[in-house]
Order: structure tokens, then sequence, then C-alpha cells
């Protein structure tokens, strides 16, 4: 069965069960999305998405929403700019997006100027958690997209490690009690740095490149292959610099692992280098 | 599941705190001490162990009652009882002020010092109250504690078993230190409901009606609602409410008949929620009707569930009226006794039962969907709309959610017919409305009245302003500030509507002339800090710049830019949130500085 | 779940597997240890070491004697039902509780949930095949599925998960005692007969030796030289001392590796060779026989080669030129050989990021269950009937005695890998070294602590290693790795007496005793 809505005046055709944001890209439109995950349920949490729905008093984030018979979607109005500028303002003013893909082009996009909440506004600025030699995780670059929860959780490892903690601007991501990821009953999948979407989750390597100011994306190279390990055959990208590996990824449209790998396919090429 | 515990075990106490709500582990996999012999080849799991979750946050109250605390041995217990992965259980624990995280559990008094309060020296109130304290105990301030009508309020927790947990109105210091010590508070003030038995319906039964004795809430008309209900049926009910064009009294003012019929038509299993979480600062109303007439509410629940065929109803009761969920706890037993809850046996047989689930400190599980995850035991954060709850909410299953206020008008509606209870009020605002009275007003109290009553004349009825009337706060701190010119407003659904406002849970609050309305709005804006859950960006960012832009304003560091931006934040926040609170949270700001109410202070 | 840990040994597998489980799914799970995967059970029976026979055996008595069994189904596409039937008579629940430790209650709610379920999976790994009896122990729980008629249908089957990244790949490439590339009969002239015109030379008619037959060889002295490709026999096999004597005894050994292994360092003449998931192309196969690429990332280290060239610059000593053929070449040609491989050009395997076995021409979309003919309404097309295999438990070789009072049984942990040759490289948080895990009642039996070196002995020889208490076992079992073989060298502790079906020794069940070291 398909449906049939209309956006910005065109009418799409989408299946159903798909979301307005499947039909967003099906009509060719780039939407900012920051917690949406292909391979995670979304949370529609971020509110960079957001469209206008004829009927609907608020307006409604793409990404979670399943597309209607008749819809009528709009994109590009006042509101919806207005709302996608103030919400990436709201970020990009507390929350160090340096290394986060695509964002920059949105700022730029909607005309955000972070600065003008003033010089002494709050962030979320802290320093960095290193507490092992796999990954770090950097909260002053977190959103709270609730996606590493989700990876870590439900969507995919059900280990349930990290949690979000405390409420409002305080809330973080969290092990209990906040103990060092050593001790509490993360698995070191590094799910989470798979779907982090601003850097704030990074590979030791990557970071440790990063402040010695080595990593160099346009040396980069991605391959992809399976892992050495056990018999599921998961798929791998290999990123690899100066004939080094740098960090794996797994993509996230492959049948076997959506996109999620266990600790060996993850960390275990030490082997090799 | 394959959970993973810190190393930190529990004391005998947190053991039997715990064990008190969840009854004694079986299983050495559980958390029985003791290995059976059968434990070393068999274990239970899988989503019958989890489905224990929505006893999370009772059981983490529990732990908070008997040591003032949620300590890492408590958690780790209550994980492995119920199959919980630490990292979440410590997730929500920390989403709720009042559970104490991973510190010593120690009394503590919370002292109210929001809007209502404000007007009457809470700063000295605190000042003798950190004097006057023991070591050991805690003094920290509060969001409303629905006593407005006293002039200031705390809540004091002191743990034990059993813990004391009083209220406290109005607080003076030694009352409130008395109160730190376990002794119980001197005899509350009067039931604050000014107006003559005559001129009220709802609260008809408030302070005649014994709120322990069921015998005595049959003599005042009791369950004989109920009587014709189980007479007439559900398809009968449902028609009544909506002939009745009842609308909701929780805030959203949605007309209940529309949510009976579509929970109704849902499969099922359904639930019933009464929301009793009353938080939205100015408000006291449900208190009065919990505390003074906690047996109509069962009543008015128990026709909500034979009306939409629920077999479980949830009341949400505000973990800060330790009055009200005593009343209600005892009220549950004597219905369950005499047959009107469980199986209840009247005319027709059908199955029904309530849960009071205490909330934790968090206003936003007012919110309905805030308050689905608290149940379920989740953190208490909205979900986005659609689905709407009529069709999955509590456990993902249709659900009715209705305020106390809406569910005891059924009572009469049941009674007297739809048609004929709606011969009260206006074409689109049906029946009476409590309104809540409080700060600059001579007399405060819940007082009632047919919709179609002015501003002015409600004020007048309450005894008029104490001052010189500057703008009366309507709706709470998700409402907004109308001008002294604006008095002939009607304060009915449409009539707010017209005017620009929303009559919400029923504030009506007074300033006078003289008053710091920057701290005012200032505390408003603090509110919403503390209490949006901080899921979606729009709210949890925006309210921070708003309340910096507002601090910038109210200290004179910038004035039009400010309120510029703030308009601009504040259209983010109503189109982009996730729910009510993000949407409503820049009403009341905006409505004084549209009144030119703020100064510089 | 039956004897497998795959939360830990197979954690993406268990992603899915968890997807059905919020769905709604049931999960039981058969093994001794209250594992990371058992604890997500709904169920878990922990039964003693190598009992598994008996309880599949009773599982099936009851599921006939409950008339649970799908009789339409086993008449039409299943042999041997009477018989099986009545060699399941003396498996009652009561018996099989006697030799497992589960109550017959929880035996007969699994028998009956597995029955009644719409669909349903039996999933094992080597908790199953790692016993004298393992051909057996699977033919057990074969015959349930075909009891209950769980094979052949989406959602329905028998999966045995491969504990490395291509064993089944290996066996698709005819690296199996008896079989030619795409699992063709050597002993079959006509398939024989293909393979020989395309290679241009004769195929030994007869079929080879499995591992455990060649090290009976050695010592027999009927096997001089060895060939070693990517395996580490000197620490891997059960007994391990009496293996790498063995080794040791033979004229000549060539060992080709990333690593110089163990093995390695005891061979005449190594081959340093390439990573092949990351430094060569290829293809692997996986456990739902999913053939996949693997692909060139970086380049190998120092002489390193990868494994083609190898063999072809040896080839070319041996007097015989076969240049240097690419991996896809090669491919090709097995595709022309095996019919079950023949659809999977590189281009498909590519687009399609892997196809599973059988894949008969390109335009086969490859098959995600196999047995689906077992339903075919037509009798030509479901073809020759599975029959039934009933089989009689035994119990472990190696017997728990006064002496050797407690089980020893091994398996993987979540970040270590077989012998920890690849897995030893990198930092894991997790990981804390070998330990002998033990059951807290044993422990304080003993009088040791968490942390305390004890000598573990069995009959074959003896390792030091510290306790470590853990949930998830009882009195009378243990457990350890084989990750740590420098270390602890755990495999000298292990029997070799193997399976005469499928050469597989009983690496789970040893008798030991533990002593304090101190
Ligand atoms: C932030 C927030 C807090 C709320 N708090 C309450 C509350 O304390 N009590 C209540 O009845 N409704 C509250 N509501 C409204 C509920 O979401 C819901 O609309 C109401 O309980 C429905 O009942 P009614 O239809 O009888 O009004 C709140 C809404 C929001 C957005
Ligand atoms: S750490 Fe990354 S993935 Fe996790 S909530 Fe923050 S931004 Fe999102
Ligand atoms: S609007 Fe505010 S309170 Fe509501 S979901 Fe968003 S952050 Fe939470
Ligand atoms: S991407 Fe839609 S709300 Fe975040």
């Amino acid at each position: 069965m398909t449906i049939e809505l209309r956006i910005d005046g065109v009418p799409i055709e989408v299946e159903d069960g798909a979301t307005v944001l499947d039909a967003l890209q099906l009509a060719g439109l780039d939407t900012p999305t920051l917690c949406y995950g292909p391979n995670l349920t979304p949370v529609n949490a971020c509110r960079v998405c957001m469209v206008e729905v004829e009927g609907s008093r608020t307006l409604v984030p793409a990404c979670s929403r399943p597309a209607e018979p008749d819809m009528v979607v709009s994109t590009n109005t006042d509101r919806v700019r207005h709302s996608r500028r103030l919400v990436l303002e709201f970020l990009a003013s507390s929350v160090d997006l340096s290394v986060a893909p695509g964002v920059g082009a949105w700022l730029d996009e909607y005309g955000a100027e972070p600065s003008r909440f003033g010089a002494d506004r709050a962030t979320v600025g802290q320093p960095v958690k290193v507490q092992d030699d796999l990954y770090i995780r950097d909260y002053a670059k977190c959103i709270l997209c609730y996606k590493c929860v989700e990876a870590c959780g439900v969507d995919a490892q059900n280990t349930f490690a990290i949690s979000v903690a405390g409420r409002g601007f305080e809330a973080t991501i969290s092990t209990e009690f906040d103990v060092a990821l050593p001790d509490s009953a993360c698995v070191y999948c590094g799910n989470c740095i798979g779907v982090c979407p601003t850097g704030a989750l990074m590979f030791k390597t990557e970071f440790d490149m990063r402040e010695n100011g080595t990593w160099d994306e346009d040396r980069q190279t991605v391959t992809e292959t399976i892992c050495s390990f056990c018999g599921v055959g998961c798929s791998l990208e290999l990123f690899v610099q100066d004939n080094r590996i740098v960090k794996v990824l797994s993509p996230l449209d492959h049948d076997v692992t959506d996109g999620h790998l266990c600790i060996k396919g993850r960390f275990g090429w030490e082997h090799i280098q | 599941m394959d959970i993973q515990l810190l190393a930190d075990r529990p004391t005998a106490e947190e053991r039997a705190a715990v064990d008190e709500v969840l009854g004694p582990p079986v299983s050495s996999w559980d958390g029985a001490r003791q290995r059976r012999p059968v434990d070393e080849h068999v274990a239970f799991g899988g989503s019958a162990a989890r489905a224990g979750r929505h006893l999370l946050l009772p059981a983490l109250h529990a732990l908070q009652d008997a040591i003032g605390a949620v300590s890492r041995g408590g958690l780790n217990y209550i994980c492995e009882r119920l199959t919980i992965p630490p990292a979440e259980a410590y997730g929500v624990a920390a989403f709720y002020h009042l559970l104490t995280v991973d510190a010593p559990g120690t009394p503590v008094a919370y002292v109210c010092d929001d809007i209502a309060c404000r007007g009457a020296g809470v700063a000295d109130l605190l000042g003798e109250l950190d004097a006057g304290r023991e070591d050991g105990t805690r003094i920290e301030t509060s969001p409303c504690l629905g006593q407005c009508h006293a002039g200031s309020a705390a809540y004091v927790h002191r743990p034990g078993v059993p813990a004391h947990r009083v209220g406290v109105a109005p607080a003076s210091a030694p009352g409130v230190l008395g109160a730190l010590r376990g002794n119980a508070p001197a005899q509350a003030g009067a039931i604050p409901v000014p107006q003559p038995v005559t001129d009220r319906r709802v609260l008809r039964r408030v302070g005649a009606v014994d709120p322990a004795s069921l015998d005595s809430y049959r003599e005042h008309g009791g369950y004989a609602a109920l009587a014709w209900a189980v007479e007439r049926g559900p398809e009968e009910i449902v028609a009544e409410v909506e002939a009745s064009r009842l609308m909701g009294r929780g805030g959203a003012a949605f007309p209940a008949g529309v949510k009976w019929r579509a929970v109704a038509g849902q499969p099922g299993p359904r639930y019933v929620i009464c929301n009793a979480d009353e938080s939205e600062p100015g408000t006291f109303k449900d208190r009065v009707l919990l505390e003074y007439d906690p047996f109509a509410v069962i009543e008015a629940m128990t026709i909500a569930g034979l009306a939409v065929g629920a077999a479980t109803g949830y009341l949400y009761i505000r973990g800060e009226y330790p009055l009200a969920e005593e009343r209600l706890r005892a009220a549950l037993d004597q219905a369950r006794h005499a047959g009107l809850l469980g199986p209840v046996s009247m005319s027709g047989m059908f199955d029904f039962d309530i849960e009071i689930r205490r909330g934790g400190g968090a206003y936003i599980c007012g919110e309905e969907t805030a308050l689905f995850n608290s149940i379920e035991g989740y953190r208490g954060e909205p979900r986005q709309k659609p689905p709407f709850p009529t069709e999955a909410g509590l456990f993902s299953r249709p659900t009715l959610v209705n305020n106390v206020e809406t569910l005891v008008n059924v009572l009469d509606i049941v009674s007297e017919g739809g048609a004929a209870y709606a011969a009260t009020g206006t074409e689109s605002s049906t029946g009476t409305k409590l309104f809540c009275l409080s700060r600059d007003i001579a007399t405060p109290g819940v007082y009632e009245f047919p919709f179609g009553i002015t501003l002015g004349d409600v004020l007048e009825a309450a005894g008029g302003v104490t001052g010189e009337l500057a703008a009366v706060l309507v709706g709470g701190a998700a409402g907004s500030f109308i001008g002294p010119d604006r008095l002939d407003t009607p304060l009915t659904f449409e009539g707010a509507r017209a005017a620009g406002i929303s009559l919400g849970s029923g504030v009506v609050m007074p300033f006078a002339v003289g008053t710091d309305f920057a701290d005012i709005t200032r505390r408003i804006a603090a509110f919403f800090e503390e209490e949006t859950c901080g899921q979606c960006v729009p709210c949890r960012v925006g309210v921070v710049r708003q309340g910096e832009a507002l601090g910038r304003l109210t200290t004179g560091r910038s004035r039009t830019d400010e309120v510029a931006l703030i308009d601009d934040i504040a259209r983010a926040m109503r189109d982009a949130s996730i729910c009510g609170l993000g949407h409503t949270a820049s009403g009341a700001i905006q409505s004084a500085i549209a009144l030119d109410l703020i100064g510089v202070s | 779940m039956w004897g497998s840990n795959a939360r830990e040994a197979h954690p993406i597998f268990f992603h899915h597997l968890l997807k059905g489980v919020h769905n709604g799914a049931r999960l039981y799970a058969v093994d001794p240890r209250r594992t990371a995967s058992a604890a997500w059970a709904d169920v878990w029976l922990g039964i003693d070491v190598g009992a598994d026979i008996a309880v599949a055996n009773a599982v099936g008595r009851e599921i006939i004697a409950h008339d649970l069994h799908n009789a339409e189904f086993i008449a039409r596409a299943t042999t041997g039902f009477e018989a099986y039937a009545a060699a399941m008579q003396p498996y009652t629940l009561d018996y099989a509780e006697q030799i497992s430790g589960v109550p017959a209650e929880v035996i007969g709610g699994l028998a009956r949930d597995y029955a009644t379920a719409g669909t349903a999976q039996l999933c094992w790994t080597l908790g199953i095949t790692e016993h004298r009896s393992a051909t057996d122990n699977v033919l057990a729980l074969i015959n349930l599925a075909l009891l209950t008629g769980h094979v052949g249908r989406w959602g329905s089957g028998l999966v045995p998960i491969r504990g490395q990244n291509n064993v089944q790949g290996g066996g698709d490439m005819g690296a199996l005692p008896d079989k030619l590339p795409g699992f063709q009969s050597v002993e079959d002239d006509e398939l024989r007969g293909k393979f020989e015109a395309q290679w241009g030379a004769p195929v030994p008619p007869d079929k080879g030796w499995h591992l455990s037959l060649m090290f009976e060889a050695m010592d027999r002295g009927d096997l001089r030289a060895l060939y070693i490709i990517g395996e580490n026999p000197a620490q891997a096999e059960a007994d391990a001392a009496h293996a790498r004597e063995r080794l040791a005894g033979l004229d000549f050994m060539v060992v080709q590796d990333i690593f110089l292994t163990r093995t390695a360092q005891m061979a005449d003449v190594v081959f340093p060779a390439a990573a092949a998931w990351a430094e060569t192309e290829g293809t692997v196969t996986n456990s739902e026989r999913r053939v996949q690429r693997v692909r060139k990332a970086l380049d190998p280290p120092g002489e390193a080669r990868d494994d083609i060239a190898i063999v072809s610059a040896l080839a070319k000593r041996m007097g015989h030129d076969w240049g240097y053929p690419t991996a896809e070449e090669l491919w090709d040609e097995l595709r022309s050989l095996s019919p079950m491989h023949a659809g999977m050009s590189y281009r498909r395997l590519e687009a399609l990021r892997g196809l599973q076995w059988p894949c008969r021409d390109e335009e086969d979309p490859g098959s995600p269950f196999l047995h689906g003919r077992l339903w075919a309404e037509d009798p030509a097309e479901r073809g020759r009937p599975a029959p039934f295999t009933p089989v009689e438990w035994i119990p472990p070789a190696d017997e728990l005695t006064t002496e050797y009072p407690l089980r020893l049984t091994t398996g993987r942990r979540l970040d270590s890998y077989n012998t920890g040759v690849q897995s030893g490289g990198y930092s894991s948080p997790r990981r804390h070294g070998e330990s002998l895990d033990l059951d807290p009642e044993d422990a304080a039996a003993l009088g040791v602590e968490d942390g305390d070196r004890v000598r573990v002995i069995s009959r074959r020889g003896s390792v030091e290693a510290p306790v470590r208490l853990v949930r998830g076992l009882r009195p009378g079992l243990a457990f350890m790795t084989p990750h740590f073989p420098d270390d602890v060298d755990v495999n000298s502790l292990t029997i070799d007496v193997w399976d005469p079906k499928s050469g597989t020794a009983e690496f789970k069940a040893t008798a030991v005793r533990v002593e304090k070291v101190g």
C-alpha cells in the first residue's frame, strides 16, 4: 500500500509506514537531523527536523511522524525556518559542535547566530572523560540526542550501561552513580560511538590524533570488509590513515549488523597494526 | 537480562524497605540470600521478570522513606529484584527531586519559595530555619507546594519506618523545625473553602463529610452515582458524559466525553488514570478534594473504569501531598472491604481496582504522557503525540486520563443526567469551576462558581484584592498576567480564549501594586528551568536562554534586544517543543513584559 | 539456546535474537552455567555437563506422550519415527532430572512450549559439539525439530552458530577430509572427474583424515610432514602438551600464519602471511551461509604475502606455474565447479552485500533458510525424507571421582577469542586475564577467596590461576577459557577423547581438583 501526501505543494508517494522524513528524502529535500538514526527508534528530541503540517497546532518532527494520506507538509515556511534556526542556535550556544559533521552548513543555511545569547551564557562545558584506551567521552560536545543510550539499550546492544540522568539543562549521559566506564556495565561494543552525531564519543585513536594534530580525513581511506573473529560475519568499515587503522564503523544498512558491532570487531584490530 | 550490578550490597534495613513493596524474594537469582537447591539448576527470568518495572518508583520511594536516600546497595537490590539495569534505575532516581541519590539520608524540609509564598517573607523564614536547624538536617527551597492559601508552606520528610512525612502550612520556623524532629504538625488551619456550603456543588461535601469514613460518605449521598451507573451500563454513562459537555479541568480543556468514547471504543486492556499530580504554581483545588472528599474521587474513578471497561485504575498523587495520600489509602481499604473495589459487587459485577502511585517531585509528571512513563518506571519524560493516550497510553494501551476535579464532576453528571448538568454555566463551558485564590486577596481559598462569572466578580467574592491591583496571574506559571483593565473578562474557556489567556488549572492570583514583578517573573523562569524534563532541545535550552535574557532585562543590562530575543525563544519553544511545558513556558513572562509590569530590580 | 553463550561469543547474532525477545518470543537456555545469554532467558535449565542427550530425549518423549508432535509433517517428510518413539521410552522426565539435575516439570515445560510454538528455533554452539557425543548431541536436537516440524520454515529451524569468521567458508571450499568444494564428495567419480578435468590433474579418490585422526596418524608414524595454514594446534588442541609432543615428532612442518604462534615457533619453515580480512581480497562465509567480500585495506607488514601468492609461489617451486591469479579469478573457477555458489559473482556479492548459498544462478536471490523442500506438496520436490536418528545418552569420559571431584568446563569470554592470538592485541578494559571461575560455596570449602592463586589439576596436567568468584555456577562446576595459553595453558588439562563421527574433542568436560597455592 502506498500513501500520497503533498510536500511543499508537490505530491509524493511513500510506502505505508513511512515517516514524513522518508517522504522528504524521497522528495530530495535535505532535512537537518541530529537525533534521528536509520538504525534507531526515533526519539524526536533534538527538534531540528521540524516541519509544518496543515491542521497541526505546533510544528511536527519529520523523523518520527508517520506519513498520512493527504497530509500537507511545508518545509520552507517562516515558522519552520525560525524553529530550525533557534534550535541550532540553542545547540551551538551551549554545546561544542566543532567536530559535528554537517552542523556547520546548517548553521549557515539557517542564519544561526549563537553568540546573540550573550557571552556569559550557560554551556555544558566540562572536562573530557578518558577512562580507558578504547574511547573517550567528551560531554562538552553532547547534545543529549539519546542515540548512544538507545544503541547501548533496547535498539541494539541491550546492555543499558548508560542512561540520561538528572533533568533539564543539568541532564547528562551517565553510568549508574556516574562510576567510571570500566566499573560500569559497559561492554565496549562502541555502538554509542557509531551513532553519536557530534563527536562527543570518539575512538581514543581519533582523539589522540586530533590532540596531536595528525588527524587528517583527506588522507583516510574507508574499506568495507568482514570481521575476523566469530562466525556472525559482521561488516566493518575500516578507516585507514597512513596504513594504520584509525577507527572502525559498520554500515548502518547492513542486514547482519544494522551498523552495530561488538568489542572485538570494533576494537580488536591492534594485532595487525 | 544480564544486568551487571556494582559491588555494593544492601543493608538489612534497605532489603526490608524494598521487600515491603515487592514482597520477599523467592529465588537466589532474584535477590534471596539463601540459595535453594532448585536454584542451582533453574532460573526464571525473561519478560516475566521484567514485568515488575512499574514498581521501580514505589521501591525507590521505599528506600527514600526508610533511609532518606537512594543508596548504591539499595539501588542494586531493587535492580536485582526487578531486573532493571542499574544505570537506568539511576537515571530514573536522579530525575526526581524528592529522591536523594547517593548522598547520606537526612531529615529534610522543602520550603516553598514560589510566587504565592514569596509575598510573605520567605527569605526571613529560610534564614530562621537555616540558623535553627540541627546538624544532619537539610533545608531546601521548593516550587509551589499547593498550600498557597496559607501564605507559607513546607513539606517535611524525616526518614524512618514508617517515614514521617508532613505538610506544614502556614510554615513557621518552630513548626518546621519541630516536624524535622518528628513532631506532628500543629492542627492545620481551617479548610480553605470559604464559601457557604449552599454555594458549592463539587465542593459540597468538603468539610461536611468525614474523609475517614465510608459510612459518612454514604450518608452524604456517596455511591449513589455508582449504583446508577452500574444499573445503566457503560454506554449510557459515556452518553451522559458526552451530553454534559464537560471539559477537562486539568489545564488542557479537552472535552471529557470525547475521551471516554474514544477509550471505550479501543480494544482492551484499558486503563484509567486519575491525575492528582497537581503542581501548577498557585493550584490547590485537587488537594482540597483529595483530602476532604477522597471517596468521591474513588467513586468517580470506579465509574470511569466501568464506563470505559478498565480493570485497573492508577491514582497518581503528588509526592508532596502526604495527607491526601494517607486519606486516599485509608479510603481505598475501606472501599475494598465494602466490595466497592476489587471485584465490585453491586447489582452487576465488575472488576475494578485502584493503585496509588506517589510522584517524586516533578511538575512535568502531571503531563499525561510523562505520567505514563513515570508509572511504568521510566524517566518522567513526555511522549510525542500522536499516538494519543486514548489509543496508546499507559503500557501502550488505551488510557483515560482525567484530572481530579474533572472526575468528581462526573458524579453529578451521572446522578442528574448530562443535560441537566449542562444547564449550569455557558454553552461551551458547562457546570461549575474551582478557582484557587491566593496571594494579594482578602480571603484566599478554593472557590466554586458556575461558569460565566467574570474575573472581577471572582476577586470580589474572595473579599477583594489587598491593596491596589497591579495584575492577576490567571492559570499559574503556565498561564498569563492580565491587567486591571480586563476585570470584565469572563472566566470561561471561550472567554479566556477570546482574551488570549488560558484558565489552566484555575489559578487566580492577584498582585498588588508594589509587587516586584522582576523577581516574580524570574521565579517563574526559574520554575521552568528546574522543572523542564530536558528531553527536547527547544525547551531544555530555551528556558535557560529565556532565564538569562530575563535576568539581563530585569537587572537593567539591556532592554529592547532582550524582549525581541525572548519573543524569538518563546516562538521556537511554542512551535517546536514536545509538550505543554515548553509550549507555555514563556506565556507569563511575555504577558508581564507586554503589560510593562517588569521594572528593573 | 542450547550450549551456546552467544551473548558473549556471538554478540551481534544475539542482537537479532533480542529483537525477537522484545517482540515477545520466549527464550529457553539450556546450559550448565547461567551465562549472560541464559540470564536473558524466560527459563534457564542448568543441566549438569554432558546431560544434553538425556534432556533432549526426554523433551522428545514428552512431546510424543502429550501428542504434541506434528504427525502430518512426520508422516510426509520423515522416516524412522516409530523406532525413535520406541527408543525414547526410557527417557522419562524423572530420568532426565536424575541425570541433568533439572526438575522434571521444567523440562516438561520446555517440551510443551517448544512443541506448541508457532515458530521455534534451536540454536547451539560448542556446548553441544565439544563432547565425545558431539554428533549424537546434534542428532538429538535434529530429532526434536523433525518431531515438531520446526525446520525448513521461515522463523523455524536448527541454528548452529559458527565459531570463526570462516569455518563455514573453509568447509564450503572443501577443507574437509571427504569433500571437494561445494560439499561434493571426493568419493563420487563423476564429481571428482569434474574437478580433475578443470585442474588437469588427478585428485586422490579416498577421503582423508580429520584433525583427530591426523594426530593419531602422527603417533603411528603414518603422518610425517604437515603444512598448517592459520591454525595454532600447539595451544588449541585438547591435552595440548600431548599435541605438542606429536608435532615435535614430525619430520617436517610448515606453518603459514600472520603471527609467529606457538605452533609456528616449532615449524621448520614459516611463511609469513597477510591478514586475510584486512590485507587481502577474497570472500568468507558466515554462520547463515552468507558469502561476503573481504577487502584489502592495509599493506601487509614486511615480507608477508597473501595466501594466494604464497601457495602460487610454492606451486611454482614445485614446477607448476599458475601465475598469480586474483581472488576473483579463483572465485570464478569455484563458481564453475560448485553449483551452490554459481550465482555469486563478485558483482552481485558487492551490490547485495553478500548472498546466502545455495545460489545457483545470477537470478537466484540466495537462500535464507534450508530444507524448505520438506514442506513441498510434490513428493518429487520434497525429495529424500529426513531420518529420525535415535541416540543414547553417555556420560562424559573424564569421570568425576573423589580425587577429581570438580567438573571444569570451558568457553569464551566477550572480549577475547580462541587462543588470544588476535584478541590479545588490544587493551580491553574488561579483560582480567585467565582465572578459575568458581562458585562461592566451593571456594569456601577450599578455603580460598577471590583473587587467591590455586593449582588446577586434571588427570593429564595442571595449571596455576587466580580464583574468581562468580554467580552463574554452582557447587561442583568450574569454568576457564582457552584465551591465555601463554599464561595458563588450560588445554593441558582437557581430555583428547573425541567424537568418532566428527573428530571433535571433549573440551567441555574435564574432571579436576583444585588446591590452594602457598
Ligand atoms: C507540564 C504539564 C503539567 C501538567 N500537570 C497536570 C496536573 O498536575 N494535573 C492535571 O490534572 N493535569 C495536568 N496537566 C494536563 C494533563 O496533561 C492532562 O491534560 C490532564 O490530566 C487531562 O485531564 P482532564 O482532561 O481531566 O483535564 C499538565 C500538563 C502539562 C503540559
Ligand atoms: S554522547 Fe553523543 S550520542 Fe550520546 S546523547 Fe550525547 S550527542 Fe547523543
Ligand atoms: S517541552 Fe520541555 S518538558 Fe516537555 S518534553 Fe520538551 S523538554 Fe521536556
Ligand atoms: S531528527 Fe527529528 S527530532 Fe531529532
